[in-house]
């Protein structure tokens, strides 16, 4: 093992942690507050009821549309354009007494009297309101199943300090990402729901790829204080932070751009993601480990009997 | 340092990439718009079928592309979408009612292809158009059907047995028997105790109170059971409605998923789902003559009726019984190992064929199945139209008085198979209703089918760009494992039997592409730092390498619990997406570190260099 001791602090990262910790204390809670007062706006995945997405050939009349829909009792429908000008979008929320099922062919049918033109059915859903409770409750246990199961993986790989610094920052990201849709009134739904948690699996990595190099820098150099070790672990790490953080950038750009409406949501929270994984893993990871007093002692390779086995491999 | 890989490396990394080249290959071909002719339970599908498909097609004018007979199915290939709806008329027409006639998108799949098992991605319903239906079976209605049955045959039973009570009632999951004295109790006691299989009986001598509770193990038998027969009644009436490849698929303990790709019209779909078929027990007319009937002179209070795999049969008009007393139906074996159909019909039914089959014995009775077919024509106020469709499928002579328990023999297996299943069709059924539905018209599923692969292409081409500015010609390195990796998910996706391709997948390809380079950028980040450190090239290519791959395992394993997590938990599209991104982050591993290091290799390795080009 080479012992080039560099004391040079390299970018003082870690002196802006105070002002980052409490920026980010008050985007997290401005979120929570945020999730509790305005709520997320959950589409029809896991409020249930009925949409419909019908095509015109020409740009479509919202409100003859709605005029057509409360002549035949649907008055509550939410109307709105969709993707384009001829593309519509109908919301009905779950009602009692109609057979559900039979909502969607009805109102196409109403629709086509309505309007002498042929309409085109683009999709149809119906998500019965028990279905709608149980993705809610599914959603939430996948969630915190795959919090846990990274939480245990790092604290096996690595250590508990820094496995709580990463899971500190996962929830981060998440709280966050669900804070945006809120405040914004983004519609949350199945594929945001896996969006978030691609969220976590994009944070995570960043993270690891972070608290590797801050395990191998406090083993290289054993002079560096807790603090200089993950600046130097930052700096070193900064520009694959960076490089990858813009791959996939430019990939959800496109994606959010040529993907279609229906993957919209999911690309807003991925690119909202990523940006705030980047950051989480450069900030939150490393700060929390370093608040619960990670030292060098703590990231040694246990002594093993066999000699040598503590020494990088021999190049 | 000599950097250089030991021949069998190379060969497996080019062996590795060639397979997935070879089976993601399909996917570019597209697909011939085809009719998929298949028979009816009455018919079969051989080269004569072949010959009237053929002259019915001509009579059109219309020239297929190619006609062939594959697994008792006839597919008939055309040249565009409108021959395909005039072909599947005229086929229809000239076939008829015995044969199901569906349309279908045929991969356009080359023989040689076909011949080594390689074929194109399945794609979900949300890129192909297609109804998706959740269905949930009422299990409380259904047992409570059960238990109900229950109470009428204990009732029946303690009469004949002159045990004297005061109610019989159902609570819940249990029968409560109250008896009127100690006497007529501890006769019933003595009675029921081991009477009825699946039922435990809890005596409570004090308030001289029997209770037939239903075990657990009858109770989980009751829901497995009204799922796997509400399964086979969709099975038979998704034939009817001549869908190419239908999914029909029991999900967690009561529920069942059908998908129907390609079907646009759901409310014809959901109609011919909710149909009933139901089941009829008669007498034979014996004391008149069939032929007579079949010459027209049918008797008065007779009825001549069609049977299935027979001629023609004299039925009295009176019903002994209908389908829905029967509460199960299955294949059992006699000592001599022949096959049986074993029945048992609830308590009502049992007295019902009691009494009606004591007078008959030596008799024959027959079972009759009737079906509501969905036809094409609707009434005035838009209900479809449904035309009744009744054949006798058994004809059994009566051995002894019948009860709630009785058996058909002398029928073979593969009959008894069958008789089972209709008189399943025909039986009580567990009421069921729908509880999630999804449905793309095939103009959406094209479209995001355009719009999938339009945000793969430009992701993958500004992600190679970029490559190529930053990391020069190592960039190309990196472009060429994110081409590898993009076909080798690919060709994973098209080699995984359950695998499908949906929009959030394509966007979890898309995701990949962007994630993919991470690994490399890990490495040439790594081979960067240790030029800087002043060491030779080859020292840092191998230093950059052998330190990255630990980071490269540890962050692509969490991702890959998320993936997993994501797949465990996700419905329809959501596992669409875990599988592309899961399949992608094995993939990549495989592509960003052993392909890129095979080629660093054999470009670089082995040579003296004196600086990099990265």
């Amino acid at each position: 093992m080479r012992d080039i001791i560099n004391t040079d602090e390299r970018l003082p990262f870690m002196r802006f942690r105070g002002v980052m910790g409490i920026i980010s204390a008050l985007l997290v809670v401005a979120s929570i507050v945020s999730l509790s007062v305005n709520k997320l706006n959950f589409g029809l995945d896991f409020t249930g009821g009925t949409l419909l997405e019908v095509g015109f050939e020409k740009p479509a009349d919202l409100s003859r549309v709605r005029g057509a829909l409360d002549k035949k009792g649907f008055g509550d429908a939410v109307v709105q354009n969709y993707g384009t000008q001829e593309d519509i979008l109908i919301r009905l929320e779950p009602r009692q007494g109609v057979k559900a099922e039979q909502l969607g062919t009805n109102i196409l049918e109403s629709l086509r009297t309505e309007f002498a033109q042929t309409v085109e059915m683009r999709r149809i859903e119906f998500v019965g309101p028990n279905v709608g409770d149980e993705f809610i409750e599914q959603g939430g246990l996948a969630m915190l199943t795959a919090l846990i199961c990274i939480l245990l993986y790092i604290a096996m790989r690595f250590e508990w300090r820094l496995a709580v610094g990463a899971v500190a920052a996962l929830g981060h990201d998440v709280i966050l990402t669900l804070g945006l849709f809120s405040i914004l009134g983004l519609e949350f739904d199945l594929t945001v729901l896996a969006a978030l948690l691609a969220v976590i699996g994009y944070s995570i990595n960043d993270t690891v790829v972070v608290c590797d190099r801050i395990r191998e820098t406090f083993r290289k150099f054993a002079k560096l204080t807790p603090v200089q070790t993950a600046n130097r672990a930052l700096t070193d790490t900064l520009r694959r932070t960076l490089v990858t953080s813009l791959t996939s950038i430019l990939v959800l750009l496109t994606l959010f751009f040529l993907g279609g409406p229906l993957i919209h949501g999911f690309a807003t929270a991925l690119l909202f993601g990523v940006v705030i994984g980047t950051y989480s893993s450069i900030y939150i990871a490393s700060s929390v480990a370093l608040a619960f007093g990670v030292s060098r002692e703590d990231l040694m390779p246990p002594e093993v009997e066999k000699e040598g086995a503590d020494q990088d491999p021999l190049p | 340092m000599l950097n250089k890989y030991p021949l069998w490396k190379n060969l497996l990394v080019i062996f590795v990439v060639l397979l997935a080249a070879l089976y993601a290959l399909p996917n570019i071909y597209g697909e011939d718009p085809a009719v998929q002719v298949s028979a009816n339970r009455n018919a079969t599908i051989d080269t004569s079928t072949m010959d009237r498909v053929k002259s019915s097609l001509e009579n059109v004018g219309i020239q297929a592309k190619s006609i062939a007979l594959e697994e008792e199915q006839l597919l008939v290939r055309l040249n565009s979408d409108d021959e395909q709806l005039k072909a599947r008329e005229s086929i229809l027409g000239s076939l008829g009612d015995d044969y199901i006639v569906a349309l279908n998108l045929a991969p356009a799949t080359p023989q040689w292809l076909n011949s080594v098992g390689a074929q194109p991605m399945k794609l979900g319903l949300d890129l192909r158009g297609g109804v998706h239906f959740l269905m949930e079976i009422d299990m409380d209605e259904a047992i409570r059907k059960i238990v109900d049955g229950m109470k009428d045959t204990i009732r029946a039973e303690l009469r004949e047995e002159r045990i004297r009570y005061s109610a019989v009632r159902v609570n819940d999951t249990t029968v409560e028997v109250e008896l009127r004295n100690e006497e007529a109790y501890a006769q019933a006691a003595d009675y029921l105790d081991g009477q009825y299989q699946g039922y435990d009986l809890v005596e409570d001598e004090e308030n001289q109170l029997l209770q037939l509770q239903m075990t657990d193990q009858k109770l989980a038998e009751t829901r497995d059971y009204a799922v796997s027969q509400n399964i086979t009644i969709m099975r038979n009436r998704v034939n009817e409605l001549g869908v190419a490849e239908p999914l029909i698929q029991r999900q967690g303990s009561n529920r069942i998923v059908v998908e129907l790709p390609g079907v646009q019209d759901t409310a014809r779909a959901k109609e011919i789902l909710g149909a009933t078929a139901t089941l009829e027990f008669r007498m034979v007319d014996t004391e008149n003559d069939v032929r007579d009937a079949q010459n027209g002179r049918v008797p008065f209070g007779s009825e001549l009726m069609p049977m299935r795999d027979g001629p023609s049969q004299l039925l009295k008009e009176d019903v002994i019984l209908t389908g829905d007393h029967i509460v199960n139906a299955g294949v059992g074996y006699d000592e001599y190992n022949r096959p049986q159909v074993n029945i048992t019909l609830d308590g009502v039914g049992g007295n019902k064929m009691s009494a009606s089959t004591k007078d008959n014995v030596g008799q024959p009775m027959a079972t009759v199945f009737i079906e509501y077919k969905a036809t094409d024509e609707r009434d005035a106020e838009g209900n479809l139209q449904f035309t009744k469709n009744a054949e006798v499928i058994n004809v059994a002579t009566i051995q002894s008085r019948l009860g709630s328990n009785f058996r058909i023999t002398g029928v073979g297996a593969n009959e008894a198979q069958n008789l089972a299943l209709l008189l399943r069709a025909g039986a009580l059924i567990a009421p069921i209703q729908i509880v999630e539905e999804r449905t793309v018209g095939p103009s959406l599923g094209q479209q995001n089918i355009d719009s999938g692969t339009q945000a793969i292409f430009w992701g993958f081409v500004l992600v190679l760009a970029f490559m190529v500015v930053y990391y020069k010609k190592f960039g190309v390195v990196a472009n060429c494992a994110l081409t590898a990796n993009l076909i080798l998910i690919i060709g994973v996706m098209s080699m995984i039997p359950g695998a499908t391709l949906t929009l959030p997948g394509m966007a979890g390809i898309v995701l990949t592409v962007g994630m993919a380079v991470d690994a490399n950028v890990l490495i040439f980040e790594r081979i960067r730092e240790e030029i800087k450190a002043k060491r030779s090239p080859q020292q840092a290519i191998h230093h950059g390498y052998d330190s990255a791959l630990s980071t490269i395992a540890d962050a692509n394993v969490t991702t890959l619990i998320a993936a997993l997590i994501l797949f465990a938990i996700g419905n329809g599209p959501i596992k669409g997406f875990a599988i592309t991104l899961a399949i992608g982050i094995i993939t990549s591993m495989f592509t960003a570190i052993v392909g890129t290091r095979a080629i660093v290799n054999s470009v670089w390795g082995g040579k003296k260099l004196s600086k990099l080009s990265i």
